[in-house]
């Protein structure tokens, strides 16, 4: 390997760090932790694998891709990031619940300003019933019915971002 | 006889140890948790995570919590076999995204609601003015007509006495 420091995949494998090492390009050895995480969770053959069936362009994203599992599995034991996917998912439904709400609460103006109606005054029962029909929270997809946690969640997922 | 009791026969093992071709123990950690009946469950999790770490990472939790851990496995193993890239990860951004558009919905709402409630607040304090200009100006015409009504009264009085003192003196 010349002068240059092997990965850190080999130097955590105590293996040689060929040139064309598969792991070199996204486990520098400046960081081993990140490969230990992985390594831990995946195993160094099964992560090799998936590499290898990807396109060089997209390995950098799918190896941040499974940092970000691994870490949420170690932080997490017992449901790791559908931990995240579940608590997500109630955040998801409580806004679109308060949307519901607000939008239910527009539209009462909108009707009481209306001068064709005779009542100033909507009955509470047709609020109710407004209410639940601007509700859309059955369009929700619910991936799954887990316990949700927020230890998972960290910083959002950025795109531009999200593999450092 | 023994080796039945101790071991499964070929057809009760559990789908990980069919998989792995081995003898199915009655303590194998896997076997509740990957049954024969469903053998893609176990491929799914042994092509992404590998039997041993998913063993490893079964057993070094309390039991009670195997099955939702063993659930969760399957999960992202799935979604990493659809998305090779992304994986599980690709839901949480979407359902982030969503949390994000829906803040701003919100927000949009509740400004669209707040100028209501200001432009609501405006008119009723319009009204109370234009009551109160109304009570003033009826307030000075009725002042008006009492002035008017006694300055007529005075005239009527001084007539009076005039003609009073004019008989009195004639």
């Amino acid at each position: 390997m010349g002068g240059s420091s092997p990965c850190a995949s080999c130097k955590l494998l105590r293996r040689r760090c060929a040139k064309d090492c598969i792991f070199a390009p996204y486990f520098p050895p400046d960081d081993p932790h990140k490969f230990s995480i992985v390594h831990k969770v995946f195993g160094a053959s099964n992560v090799s694998k998936m590499l290898q069936e990807l396109p060089v362009h997209q390995r950098a994203d799918a190896v941040s891709s499974l940092v970000y599992e691994a870490t949420a599995r170690m932080r997490d034991p017992v449901y790791g990031c559908v931990g995240a996917i579940s608590y997500l998912q109630n955040q998801v439904s409580q806004l679109q619940m308060q949307l519901a709400v607000a939008q239910a609460e527009i539209l009462c103006i909108q009707m009481q300003q209306e001068p064709t109606l005779p009542t100033n005054q909507i009955d509470p029962v047709d609020k109710k019933s407004l209410l639940l029909s601007a509700t859309n929270v059955n369009n929700i997809p619910q991936y799954l019915g887990f316990a949700s946690s927020s230890s998972v969640i960290q910083d959002p997922l950025k795109r531009e971002s999200l593999w450092t | 006889m023994q080796n039945l009791t101790t071991t499964m026969s070929n057809s009760t093992r559990c789908a990980a140890c069919k998989s792995l071709r081995r003898r199915c123990s009655q303590d194998c950690v896997l076997a509740p948790y990957f049954p024969a009946n469903n053998p893609q469950r176990f491929a799914c999790v042994h092509r992404i995570y590998g039997a041993s770490n998913v063993t490893k990472i079964l057993e070094k939790l309390p039991v009670e919590s195997r099955s939702d851990a063993a659930d969760c496995m399957t999960f992202e193993a799935s979604s990493r076999i659809q998305d090779p890239v992304y994986g599980s990860t690709q839901t949480i951004f979407k359902l982030q995204q969503q949390i994000v558009q829906t803040q701003y919905e919100i927000a949009k709402v509740q400004a669209e609601l707040a100028m209501h409630n200001a432009q609501q607040q405006m008119h009723q304090i319009q009204q109370q003015q234009d009551h109160q200009n109304q009570n003033h100006l009826l307030g000075q015409s009725s002042l008006m007509n009492v002035n008017s009504a006694a300055s007529e009264q005075e005239e009527e009085f001084h007539y009076l006495d005039q003609q009073q003192l004019g008989g009195f003196y004639h």
